[in-house]
């Protein structure tokens, strides 16, 4: 079993197009959606971890990349900032999945992407804002 | 018993011993108090915090045509400054926000760029935008003013805070069943985190807890260079109650400090949005402790565990003005990541980065080493625990 989460950008003619089901019934991949929207541009923006066994999970990204989907890793649309973190710690208890942590020695925080859902929470939050989403 | 003066003579010679505040605990533990106060020199300190009652004042120099902005208006990138001096001084406060701010008419105000931002941007070298209007006099004529300022070229730029480096501060909580937004950050409803904003073990005023070094005249570091404790800071109260170590329970002493913008560094001077609350800035505060005796280097050990401060509701109780607290925890207790309110268990967040304070510490350090930075005795001490001063809230009387 693998379980990754991407960031799925749909082109304007596939926005109404049930692409996910497929993914469902062909490829047995299970979804859990974490954020979707359609942009201004009228691109679609899903963010999803999806689980599956591998083979299957390589095909589903194959399927989605012959559509035309475009996909990245979560871990490159959110990202801190590192010249503008103070590691002060206000976002560790906002963050609902445990990506920011405060390392007890050296009272650092790091933040652990494959964790994050991208909810945005710690964006707003930072004092110095020094948390970008670049979807 | 050592003096200043001994322990500045030894700086000149490179033979100063100075640890900081933190790393004094172990040398303590391993030595004890006697041996180490006879080793340790200076023990050095460190807070990096948003601290609001921050500013700093500018001389611009003279137009020509000559303006005179006192009684005029003032603004730096939008900001507004205060101009009610003579004809080009000026006083920028960290929480200013340009006029056209949303403030928090959609709520919660992302608060992007204010006071704090145009500081930093000053000390980073970068051009601000200047406008001001007069009213014109015979011999201030000028009306109006546009240009481009930098900090390399304007007469004094100097940071004037009156209001630094409290000593301890409320951990903050909401009972209430909203989310709230405020100065000690996003508190989350019923009891969802815990928020606090000191560097405990780190903090200045902390490892000093009665005043005995730090005082009016104390060189310091200040926003990466150097400083001077000029007064004690508003709302200073050094009356509060205190444990057996002296240190207090809750908000006591503060001091107000002052330097030389020019030299300040903008990685110790950060502008800071606090969502649904304000701009502000966050600043880089050392305090050297010079070790004259065994009681000195007892107080500049004292360890996050003996540390207790308040917490406090800012759902009701802070914003309403009742007193009262949830009870106390120690520092040690914040930072293990979370702590016991009523009976929940509550995740804990910093607003004063520890890791930062541990380098200005560290720097400080490397100054006084280098034979950089020499120690001054204070001319005035700071009122203290017998002075009788305290901090009072309003006296409202209706007016008519």
């Amino acid at each position: 079993m693998i379980s990754k989460r991407i960031v799925l950008h749909f082109p304007h003619r596939l926005v109404d197009q049930p692409i996910v089901y497929k993914l469902v019934k062909n490829y047995e991949l299970q979804f859990n959606i974490l954020k979707a929207y359609v942009t201004p541009q009228e691109e679609g923006l899903m963010v999803l971890e999806l689980t599956g066994e591998k083979e299957n999970f390589d095909k589903g990204i194959e399927y989605l990349q012959s559509c035309g989907v475009r996909i990245q890793p979560l871990s490159q649309d959110v990202i801190r900032n590192e010249a503008k973190c103070t590691d002060c710690g206000v976002c560790v208890p906002i963050c609902p999945t445990g990506a920011l942590v405060v390392d007890q020695h050296s009272r650092k925080v790091y933040f652990y992407d494959n964790k994050c859902i991208a909810c945005e929470l710690c964006v707003k939050v930072c004092p110095t804002r020094a948390m970008e989403v670049h979807f | 018993m050592k003096t200043i003066k001994e322990i500045n003579e030894k700086i000149k010679k490179g033979q100063v011993v100075v640890v900081t505040a933190q790393e004094v605990i172990g040398l303590v533990e391993k030595k004890g108090f006697k041996k180490a106060a006879q080793e340790v020199d200076v023990v050095t300190t460190g807070t990096f915090g948003p601290m609001c009652s921050s500013g700093a004042y500018f001389n611009i120099g003279h137009s020509k045509p000559r303006i005179k902005l006192g009684g005029g208006t003032c603004k730096l990138n939008d900001v507004p400054a205060y101009c009610g001096f003579a004809a080009v001084d000026i006083y920028l406060g960290v929480t200013a926000i340009p006029d056209d701010d949303p403030h928090n008419k959609v709520f919660p105000g992302e608060f992007k760029y204010g006071g704090g931002h145009v500081i930093q941007e000053l000390v980073a070298g970068r051009d601000v935008r200047l406008e001001a209007t007069a009213y014109g006099t015979d011999c201030y004529p000028r009306k109006k003013l546009q240009t481009l300022i930098n900090i390399k070229d304007i007469n004094e730029a100097v940071l004037f805070n009156i209001r630094n480096c409290y000593q301890n501060y409320n951990v903050a909580v909401n009972l209430s069943d909203k989310i709230i937004y405020t100065y000690m950050g996003v508190l989350k409803p019923n009891l969802g985190n815990a928020n606090y904003c000191s560097a405990g073990q780190l903090s200045p005023l902390l490892k000093d807890p009665y005043y005995k070094t730090i005082g009016i005249g104390t060189k310091i570091f200040l926003g990466g260079g150097i400083g001077y404790v000029a007064w004690q800071g508003t709302q200073h109260n050094p009356s509060v109650p205190r444990k057996n170590n002296g240190v207090p329970q809750a908000p006591a002493g503060t001091i107000a400090v002052i330097g030389d913008l020019k030299q300040m560094k903008p990685d110790w001077l950060l502008g800071t949005s606090m969502l649904g609350y304000g701009v502000t800035l966050t600043v880089g505060i050392g305090v050297p402790i010079p070790i004259l005796d065994e009681e000195i280097i007892k107080y500049a050990a004292i360890r996050d565990e003996e540390i207790y401060t308040q917490i406090v509701d800012y759902g009701q109780n802070y914003p309403q003005m009742i007193s009262g607290n949830l009870g106390e925890v120690n520092y040690a207790q914040l930072k293990s990541g979370k702590i016991s309110v009523q009976g929940k268990e509550v995740p804990t967040g910093n607003l004063s980065s520890y890791s930062k304070a541990r380098e200005i510490a560290e720097e400080l350090k490397s100054w006084i080493k280098k034979g950089e930075f020499l120690l001054t005795e204070p001319v005035a001490p700071l009122p203290g625990v017998e002075s009788g001063y305290t901090f009072k809230p309003l006296k409202e009387r209706p007016i008519a």
